[in-house]
């Protein structure tokens, strides 16, 4: 019996987006078995909304995430749309979708940097961040902003695509058409890169079912889930989207790393032919059921009920359920299930058999976001109480004045005794 | 009183050599940098960002962790940089002469290239951190897997020396700078030695800790691995060992596969022959070291260690043993 030891890989580290922990056992190199450990990210975004009505919600739910803001904006809004049933012009809805489909390729192109930058194929890394500025930019040109939005509203959107928009957009697409296929070639064919990612973290088809994957990570074990098939939304009722699993494009699906990134490329081209039927069937008519927000407030003010908003995100179905109170201005409660917490269940699995260099690639192949995750926190209830911001500031002074009368925390002996260099 | 004359001459020439080589590494390393950076389509940082960052680092705190063994923590950067520089010693610079080139030969060359990994190994797990244990034992492994293919490729180049009567040591290294190899064999020793030369090649990244094979400083796994505990004037000695290296291996390689000088086209010695010989020498190492460092590094992902492993011990090894075979077939035949 070899000895383990355990290492953490996290909650800060140079290959993780953001800070969750996983704790490895390890015997020698290899994985054992695997514990991981979010919680630090949680910021109580539902707490803060209960203080807000849902026109300053839409704005706070963008701040969930800083790649799917969209994502979690619109479910929000279909949330309220669905329990006030407030009715969105069809071209609202085109534009809606022309904007989910460009975050989609926004997200997989900054994850399939990320997953190379992860393996140390560093100019790969590169030139997918730099192709990710063209998406932000035409994001830009739509929105005004790089990252968050803006875009959505209650009863449908706050800018038109406008001719030069749809222009931009157009050629948007042309450039990815062009200047993808060789990113995908040089990822792909990499004999280092096919090594580091063939059999890595797999999870099977039965164990995606077992532990609810959803989204790509599901899509790459071979199960053809898909909200925008299964339960269309906005215009993918008008345009078919077939579920990309990797049995249709290479012999067999064997959910492992490359799988995941091979149908995260192919959605890529995927979102672009979406964009451009949106483009194409782009019909004319308002973009704004209500353009005056006090009316659209006074509305929601008498609404009572619960709804929901179910859409894909590029990570996988994300879920808003939110609960308004008849005659209350605020939100009365929101409940945020972003596709990380269902996909993260699977690392144990996926750390299975691995190895330490592949802990970081498996942990970030489900694309994760860990601040769409954490939407709660449980504490031992050894430090119960609440500390708020003026406590916090009144404590910091404290700190201060207490330093600078020679008072210091226990253990630490001060600046006196310099380390000796 | 020649000879003592002889040995300060010596000692002042390899002082001045020592100071030279780390600062045409670092220098090296500057341009290494901005190349990576340009084909990867981006600026790059400036000429001199090594240096600064040398500069920069001497003049902080070295912070030894509480369960380090301080006195490996500590002598195991120094260490490594003087076994890496004194490499420099024995490789000949100009028109085929090195400062110690009679006390040393090839052997001594690999041995202390060993010893700089080995070193950097020891202050890793001196370090107490388990991530660096980790990155020390990855690097361990590296190198009995490329030392295998190294020892290979020098004892058939020596044998082939011995047995085709290039004039000097066999096992010299001034022997190969002096007399071209690739005229000492035939066409069948031509693809041998193009065997080894490659098989030379998959070993310059194990060596360098760069590239496909920067494994046991890998950052987005374990956190730059067995220096992770370092800093200050420590880490400021690493980062020129690491320089150094890559300089080292290449100038390795460039004296034994790319002999071309001056001298040797001309057949006669002089004062300015070897003075241009001297620099075009650094001209030949920064080519070697730009193509199979910095593109290998730019080409490349990084792999595990056990891929890693299993590509030297068994297809550069396996190329390697080929080049022996075919320079064999070709001195026996001749």
């Amino acid at each position: 019996m070899a000895t383990t030891y355990t290492i953490p890989v996290g909650p800060v580290h140079v290959g993780l987006k953001e800070p969750v922990t996983a704790w490895l056992e390890l015997d020698g190199e290899r994985i054992v078995s695997a514990r991981v450990r979010p919680g630090a990210i949680h910021r109580g975004i539902e707490f803060m909304a209960r203080e807000r009505n849902p026109i300053q919600v839409i704005y706070l739910s963008e701040r969930i995430c800083g790649i799917c803001s969209f994502s979690h904006v619109l479910c929000f809004i279909r949330a309220i749309e669905d329990l006030a049933s407030l009715s969105v012009p069809v071209r609202a809805q085109y534009i809606r979708t022309l904007v989910l489909e460009l975050e989609r390729i926004h997200s997989h192109l900054l994850w399939a940097g990320v997953a190379c930058y992860t393996i140390g194929f560093d100019s790969a890394f590169h030139l997918g961040m730099q192709m990710r500025e063209r998406v932000m930019d035409v994001l830009e040109l739509l929105s005004g902003n790089r990252v968050n939005y803006g875009v959505a509203t209650f009863g449908g959107v706050r800018w038109d695509v406008t001719p030069e928009l749809a222009k931009a957009v157009r050629e948007t697409i042309r450039y990815y058409r062009r200047e993808f296929a060789p990113f995908r070639e040089i990822v792909m064919e990499d004999p280092v890169a096919q090594a580091r990612m063939r059999n890595v973290g797999v999870l099977t088809r039965d164990d995606a079912v077992r532990y609810s994957a959803t989204g790509p990570t599901a899509r790459a074990s071979g199960l053809r889930v898909d909200i925008r098939q299964s339960s269309p939304y906005e215009a993918y009722a008008d345009i078919p989207v077939e579920p990309i699993v990797p049995q249709d494009y290479f012999d067999t699906a064997r959910g492992d790393v490359l799988d995941r990134f091979a149908v995260r490329v192919l959605e890529v081209y995927q979102a672009l032919d979406i964009m451009e039927k949106v483009l194409d069937g782009l019909p004319e008519g308002p973009f704004l059921a209500e353009p005056n927000l006090n009316k659209v407030l006074a509305s929601l003010k008498k609404a009572e009920g619960t709804g929901w908003g179910i859409i894909e995100a590029p990570r996988g179905d994300d879920t808003h359920i939110v609960r308004l109170k008849g005659g209350e201005d605020n939100v009365c409660w929101w409940k945020v299930r972003a596709p990380t917490y269902a996909n993260a269940v699977s690392w144990p699995v996926m750390f299975q058999g691995n190895e330490l260099a592949d802990a970081p690639l498996i942990i970030n192949s489900i694309d994760p976001c860990i601040s769409c995750m954490e939407r709660m926190m449980v504490t031992d209830g050894s430090n119960a109480g609440i500390v708020t911001k003026e406590d916090l500031l009144k404590r910091c002074r404290q700190k201060t004045f207490d330093l600078k009368a020679g008072k210091f925390p226990g253990g630490f002996n001060g600046f006196k005794g310099e380390t000796k260099r | 009183m020649t000879s003592i004359f002889i040995l300060f001459l010596k000692i002042f020439v390899g002082l001045m050599l020592m100071a030279l080589v780390v600062v045409l590494a670092l220098l090296f390393d500057g341009v290494d940098r901005i190349f990576h950076a340009r084909m990867q389509r981006r600026v790059g940082p400036p000429l001199l960002q090594p240096v600064y960052d040398i500069v920069k680092l001497m003049g902080k705190e070295n912070i030894v962790p509480r369960r380090a063994s301080r006195f490996f923590f500590m002598l195991a950067p120094w260490l490594a940089l003087v076994v890496t520089a004194m490499i420099f010693l024995y490789i000949p610079v100009s028109s085929s002469r090195a400062v110690l080139g009679t006390e040393g030969d090839m052997i001594l060359i690999v041995y202390l290239l060993a010893m700089g990994g080995v070193v950097m190994a020891v202050g890793g797990f001196a370090s107490g951190n388990p991530i660096a244990n980790i990155g020390a034992g990855r690097e361990i492994t590296l190198m009995m897997s490329y030392e295998f293919p190294l020892a290979i490729v020098i004892s058939t180049l020596a044998w082939v020396a011995y047995k085709s009567g290039m004039p000097g040591s066999p096992f010299s290294l001034e022997t190969f700078a002096s007399g071209s190899v690739w005229r000492a064999v035939g066409e069948v020793g031509d693809v041998g030695l193009v065997c080894l030369f490659l098989s030379l090649a998959f070993v310059v990244p194990g060596e360098t800790g760069k590239g496909p094979m920067d494994i046991p400083e890998a950052k987005t796994e374990i956190l730059d691995g067995l220096i992770i505990e370092y800093s200050g004037v420590n880490l400021a000695l690493l980062k020129v060992t690491f320089a150094l290296r890559s300089f080292a291996i290449s100038a390795f390689m460039t004296s034994l596969f790319v002999p071309v000088s001056l001298a040797g086209i001309v057949g006669t010695g002089g004062f300015f022959i070897a003075v241009f010989d001297f620099l075009f020498f650094w001209v030949k190492v920064f080519f070697v070291q730009m193509i199979f460092v910095t593109l290998m590094r730019t080409s490349f992902g990084r792999l595990k260690i056990g891929q890693a492993s299993r590509l030297y011990v068994m297809k550069v090894a396996g190329l390697s043993v080929t080049g022996m075979i075919l320079l064999s077939i070709d001195v026996m035949t001749r």
